[in-house]
């Protein structure tokens, strides 16, 4: 395989695998996630390289299951799909146009920098629906492992809130 | 049918995997023995959510056992295929739920601890524990603030829970200090860098615990004696009820998979 093959392979799988969805949260990505890390070609196949949001994520099976299936739809045979733990998945990889898609699903997407937080701390969270930031969190922990719900005090709409890693 | 448990080779390193995920695996069992019984419906998330953060940092862990070990154990057979007396766990995690404020303060107690745990932990000389490190002290972050805010509410709240959750506090304290052990084998690690000693960080967990409690108007316990052994193997009688739920399965139907 020429160099120039192999970059054509890379740039077609790559094409292939960056629309796969996270199961749970369909209107993102893996690439608008920041879950995708990498896609390279090693001895003449695909490598996928991918890392988890969360250690217990019971979507990585499924993710992986996605880029293998979206491989094979695109014609690529013997790809693989690496999965590394670092760098640990933060928050901060979600794209801007990630942001963006999950704000108008409804769900108030991650601050930028939010990184850890404080043992007694106040978050500023605003609402998805109106915009406003008066609202409150009724649980930390939501529907699935990255989201926290949130309840709108001004709309009174509850909504889900993706956390900060 | 064989149902025979398998032997492990417990080099250090091994061992203290063993005892990081053994931690994470039946604290994230426990916790899943309330699926069905929460108190509210967003606690049963909780609830189920801390779990399974605990049972993938548990897999991450074993991975690497097995990595280690390479002598074609899993992280199924760990789990699955030892007996209670293999298991080197702390007897905190292992401590039945009781009441929801018993796990809310089983669940603070081990928290305050493992989240700067694991933040001094991603400074390991071990890529792959620095990696797991950095992922558990981001969630373990997030259960220490859920943990303190349940059991401020309870013991500021009515006179029963307050009463119930102090006594929570007291049943528990003698189970805090195996936390801080480090024995020859982890010194070795220690000493090379791999992993921390935990004991310099009772400081931080005592602080921890301290704000926490006097918010919630709980009196802190005497540090009197504590209770020790699930790191060698010497548990409640608590862990072989535990087990024998968690492994009848593969226990009745050897290598039954999904
Ligand atoms: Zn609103």
């Amino acid at each position: 395989m020429t160099p120039a093959d192999a970059e054509a392979l890379r740039l077609r799988a790559l094409q292939a695998v960056k629309g796969v969805c996270d199961p749970e949260i369909p209107v993102l990505t893996i690439a608008d996630l920041g879950v995708l890390r990498d896609v390279a070609i090693r001895d003449g196949r695909v490598e996928v390289t991918i890392t988890p949001t969360y250690s217990g994520c019971p979507a990585m099976n499924m993710i992986q299951f996605e880029i293998e299936m979206a491989l094979d739809r695109a014609g690529i045979g013997g790809g693989q799909v690496r999965t590394v733990l670092s760098p640990a998945w933060t928050t901060d990889w979600m794209t801007e146009d990630g942001r963006r898609k999950l704000r108008e699903y409804g769900v108030s997407p991650p601050k930028p920098g939010g990184g850890r937080r404080e043992l007694f701390g106040v978050e500023e969270v605003e609402c998805p629906h109106c915009g406003s930031a008066n609202t409150r969190v009724l649980s930390e922990f939501g529907s699935t492992s990255c989201k926290a719900l949130w309840r709108c005090e001004d709309c009174r709409e509850p909504f889900d809130y993706f956390k900060c890693h | 049918m064989a149902t025979t448990s398998i032997q492990v080779n417990e080099t250090p390193l091994v061992l203290y995997l063993l005892r990081r995920a053994d931690d994470a695996l039946i604290l994230g069992h426990r916790l899943s023995e309330w699926i069905g019984l929460g108190p509210i419906l967003e606690e049963e998330m909780a609830l189920g959510n801390i779990g399974l953060d605990l049972i993938g940092q548990a897999r991450s862990l074993y991975a690497y056992a097995a990595e280690a070990e390479a002598a074609g154990n899993d992280e199924d057979t760990f789990a699955y295929l030892r007996d209670a007396p293999q298991y080197r766990n702390l007897l905190l995690a292992e401590q039945p739920n009781g009441d929801f404020g018993q796990t809310m303060v089983r669940q603070l107690f081990y928290s305050a601890f493992a989240d700067p745990y694991w933040r001094a932990m991603t400074a390991s000389g071990d890529a792959t524990l620095a990696a797991v490190a950095a992922k558990s002290e981001k969630e373990s972050a997030y259960h220490l603030r859920h943990s303190s805010e349940w059991v401020i509410r309870l013991g500021d709240g009515t006179q029963e829970s307050h009463a119930r959750v102090q006594e929570a506090v007291d049943v528990l304290w003698p189970y805090t200090g195996e936390m801080f052990e480090c024995d020859a084998a982890e010194r070795t690690l220690a000493d090379g860098r791999t992993v921390i000693d935990p004991a310099p960080l009772r400081d931080a967990w005592d602080g921890t615990i301290g704000a926490v409690l006097s918010r919630a108007t709980l009196t802190l316990p005497q540090n009197g004696w504590m209770q020790s052994g699930g790191r060698t193997g010497r548990h409640s009688e608590h862990l072989g009820h535990l087990l024998s739920t968690m492994q009848h399965v593969q226990r009745t139907y050897p290598g039954a998979a999904w």
